[in-house]
């Protein structure tokens, strides 16, 4: 049998780890003796706190319970598991973290392990030298990069492909656990090592880079991919739920900017000559995807940096005449406020304040045409963001009084708000914001990443 | 005239990625569909007015299988910036259900 003749086959089992894999339907994908098990850990989808800070969303807890499920699964057909995005941002921090919970997994399971640790966190230096060689290049909407907007992140990660996962597999390993990788590296890695088509192996990856999202059932159970050398054949392992051309094309639509471009960094899958076909009754074959390989290997990179500190305070109204009036009473606070922060001098250029109306117009932000029905409550959130903690802090303070009692009416008597919280403020710490949307070329798509091997290991008598 | 809600079985919005949010119109039959889509011409200026940005940096998506419009706005602000309200950009299809289709 020639490789390509071969048909490789990963399980999905959730869209990412400390989601909560559903155990009984996990193991009916492993009764289908899959070929590999990848899953996602990690996206900015969370924001940018996640990677300004180097830190992870989930509770250590539940990762540890999804990556146990995996762990001894991968073992038990002895097939690698492949996780990329470590926590959440993919930080060097969260590769570390998710190396101990794998290395406490396998003592506690007596498994014996190869696991590779792909750090793809960079420092600030190499990516000026890379400004500097004139390798990174912007991407919509953002412009060219400069030292400073270097400097203004905390963090910067480059996203791994497929490649340092397969030379991690290369090397034997058989728990592969990434920093910051593409959605779909860890799906694509052992198809494309086995000589399957790029085309095909990306977009099965991309259709199951959420897990059950592809499916009729999307918060629950599974999938499986099955790639060959034609095309992919996708479906669930939850009972009753099934995939249809509708639920597998339509998913391609989902977080994404373009629906039928997706560019990876070794080139970019073109779905849009793609044909679905219901296979039975719950599996789809997809046939026809095209990849173009890129000129030039690129890695996207991200970086968040920190841009101040926060103190909020949230304060609820019922008062029915200020429900009534809140565009006019809004505005009157912000007016006083102002007033109150010119008249004891505070510097402006180094704070600023934001006041959301929940329950009115928080969301949206829009401007509430005043013929409008009154909202029975509202709850005020005022944001201060200072330089320092200490000016927020500060602000925050010098706003209270009218937090509690700004009335829409001056001629009555001073209304008293709800506040649910004693202090009423709370410093929130540093905030974050992205600011890398850039991709690099490299001569070498191993570049940029550092795999480090570690053996977990355990002997039988212990002295 | 008629509302994108009159036209829609399902509107939602999500992040696509943190510079990019995306509008993703799910139509139930092909004539509501072929009536968005005949708008063609019209929409970007209507979207752009409604999401106050430039016209020309949207993408619009007309999938005729799925019978769904998908609009990608980048956005102003990046996802997370100091007064962020909508972190995954969950709740901004709100806006366009009212738009007003020919």
């Amino acid at each position: 049998m020639s490789i390509v003749d071969s048909t490789c086959k990963i399980l999905v089992p959730i869209g990412a780890v400390g989601g909560g894999i559903a155990e009984e339907e996990f193991k009916i994908g492993l009764s289908r003796r899959p070929d590999a098990i990848a899953c996602d850990a990690g996206s900015t989808d969370s924001g940018p706190s996640y990677l300004g800070t180097g830190q992870t969303k989930y509770a250590r807890e539940a990762v540890k319970e999804d990556m146990r499920i995996m762990i001894v699964g991968g073992n038990e057909l002895s097939i690698p598991v492949l996780i990329g995005s470590c926590g959440t941002c993919g930080s060097d921090m969260g590769v570390d973290q998710m190396k101990e919970i794998t290395l406490e997994i396998c003592k506690e399971e007596r498994i014996k392990a190869k696991i590779a640790c792909i750090y793809t966190e960079q420092a600030h230096a190499t990516i000026k030298k890379k400004l500097h060689e004139n390798k990174i290049r912007p991407l919509a909407p953002l412009g060219d990069l400069t030292e400073s907007l270097i400097d203004e992140c905390d963090h910067i990660v480059a996203l791994a492909g497929a490649e340092p996962f397969i030379q991690a597999i290369d090397k034997g390993a058989t728990i592969i656990l990434c920093g910051r990788a593409t959605d779909t590296a860890m799906m694509s890695a052992l198809p494309l090592r086995w000589g399957l088509p790029p085309g095909p192996t990306w977009h099965a990856a991309k259709t199951v880079e959420c897990g059950a999202q592809c499916t009729s059932i999307p918060a629950k159970g599974s999938v499986l991919i099955t790639v060959d050398k034609d095309g992919f054949t996708v479906e669930p392992t939850l009972e009753g739920s099934k995939c249809t051309p509708y639920t597998v094309s339509a998913h391609m639509l989902y977080e994404n900017a373009n629906p039928y471009k997706l560019v990876e960094p070794s080139g970019t899958t073109d779905t849009s000559t793609a044909i679905y076909k219901q296979l039975n009754e719950v599996a789809v074959r997809v046939e026809g995807t095209s990849f173009y390989p890129a000129e030039k290997y690129t890695m996207k990179l991200e970086g968040s940096g920190a841009v101040g500190f926060q103190t909020i305070t949230l304060v609820g109204i019922r008062d029915p005449e200020v429900c009534a009036h809140l565009n006019e009473w809004s505005t009157n606070l912000k007016n006083y406020i102002n007033s109150q922060i010119k008249r004891l001098k505070y510097d402006t250029n180094k704070f600023s304040y934001d006041m959301k109306l929940y329950g009115y117009n928080a969301i949206l932000g829009e401007k509430i045409p005043d013929d409008s029905e009154a909202p029975r409550e509202v709850m005020v959130l005022f944001t201060v963001t200072g330089d320092t903690q200490e000016m927020a802090s500060k602000i925050s303070k010098l706003v209270q009084p009218y937090l509690l009692h700004f009335p829409y009416n001056f001629n009555e008597q001073l209304p008293s708000f709800a506040f649910p919280f004693s202090p009423s403020a709370i410093d929130k710490g540093a905030i974050y914001e992205f600011k890398l949307n850039h991709v690099v070329e490299l001569d070498d798509p191993l570049e940029l990443v550092r795999i480090e091997y570690v053996r977990a290991e355990f002997r039988e008598s212990v002295r | 005239m008629t509302a994108i809600k009159n036209l829609s079985r399902y509107v939602r919005s999500k992040n696509a990625g943190p510079f990019w949010m995306t509008i993703d119109i799910f139509c139930d039959s092909t004539e509501d569909y072929s009536r968005i889509k005949k708008s063609k011409d019209s929409l970007p200026e209507k979207v752009a007015a409604l999401y106050e940005v430039d016209k020309d940096s949207m993408m619009f998506f007309f999938a005729d299988d799925l019978l769904t419009v998908k609009i990608s706005i980048p956005k102003e602000k990046p996802q997370g910036h100091k007064y962020e309200s909508d972190m995954h950009s969950g709740q901004q299809f709100v806006r366009i259900l009212e738009l007003q289709i020919d």
